[in-house]
């Protein structure tokens, strides 16, 4: 702790509180995640045909159990973003980023990602997008570690 | 890439707030006091129990706790836990032993690790002792106090320290 003047006679100082979670996966995350170390993006047919990216276990409408895996993508549509102008130190990027919510082509929803777009210029709602692998897999979401915009034509 | 042919079956997701914590009047008193060896508590009047660590009013009727009162840096084991589960941010090894001691003088429990002690040994109404860190690492941090430790005195019978447990 410091004495700090700005806060008169008491004392202050940084604090951090973190939770290492190890979460584990079940089937069908597990089969996500695998995939996505192989660069390969998979999602899952639900009771009413559509595909859910990413995989859920059980069907949101009807809580049946799902089977079907349905590889994606890789390529995909911007349905909306945020532009991060000014990143955080555990944000994938230390430069200005989106983050996207993403419909791979062959999926019906769409999932959170961040889209290395270099300028906010570069991206819009409509966008097409391909991901960039992580040179390095560890085993995470940022094996997937990025969206990037396609060039236009 | 698929040298690794095991699925993966879990991942980390930790979760992190960083922030400026200012102790504010109560525990600053309390922390200047550990970095000289001392506990310092407080109440908010003669008679009525010594809050440790200090929070600035009394839990239960909300009274401000203006009066500082040194406690004893022994005391009595009046709850504990035994941690086997890992966490990368635990500095010590495992299992040990988190306890809540009643310090001689306080009102209230307070909560720190038991070390120098076998697990079987543990138990309520044991007594004990705070281990300090050295001189040079003293300092207004919960760390001027390493661990606690036991004590060589009998062990406090379980009916006076019922209300702690």
């Amino acid at each position: 702790m410091n004495e700090n003047s700005a806060t008169g006679d008491s004392l202050s100082g940084l604090h951090v509180l973190e939770y290492p979670y190890r979460r584990s996966l079940g089937p069908v995350l597990s089969r996500f995640f695998t995939d996505l170390r192989d660069r390969k993006l998979t999602g899952i047919r639900d009771a009413s045909g559509r595909v859910l990216v990413p995989p859920q276990e059980y069907d949101p409408e009807t809580a049946e159990t799902l089977h079907e895996f349905v590889s994606v993508g890789p390529g995909g549509e911007v349905v909306s973003y945020s532009w991060v102008a000014e990143p955080r130190s555990k944000q994938p990027f230390d430069h200005p980023f989106a983050y996207a919510l993403i419909r791979l082509d062959g999926a019906d929803t769409a999932m959170l990602h961040a889209v290395d777009a270099g300028e906010e210029s570069r991206i819009s709602v409509g966008s097409r997008v391909r991901p960039r692998w992580a040179a390095e897999p560890g085993g995470s979401i940022l094996d997937l570690a990025c969206f990037e915009v396609e060039e236009e034509g | 890439m698929s040298d690794a042919p095991e699925p993966i079956t879990s991942i980390i997701t930790p979760v992190r707030l960083e922030y400026d914590f200012t102790a504010g009047a109560a525990a600053t008193m309390f922390l200047r006091g550990l970095a000289q060896r001392k506990i310092i508590g407080a109440r908010s009047r003669p008679g009525e129990p010594v809050m440790v660590p200090p929070r600035g009013a009394d839990p239960r009727t909300a009274e401000l706790t203006l009066e500082a009162v040194e406690v004893s840096d022994q005391g009595t084991v009046v709850s504990y836990s035994i941690v086997r589960v890992p966490s990368d941010n635990i500095p010590f090894e495992l299992p040990y032993v988190c306890i809540n001691v009643l310090l001689d003088g306080a009102g209230l429990a307070f909560f720190h690790v038991l070390q120098e002690c076998p697990l079987d040994e543990v138990r309520l109404g044991m007594r004990v002792k705070a281990h300090w860190a050295p001189d040079d690492q003293l300092d207004t941090s919960v760390t001027s106090i390493e661990y606690f430790e036991p004590l060589d005195e009998p062990d406090v019978p379980f009916e006076e320290i019922r209300e702690h447990t």
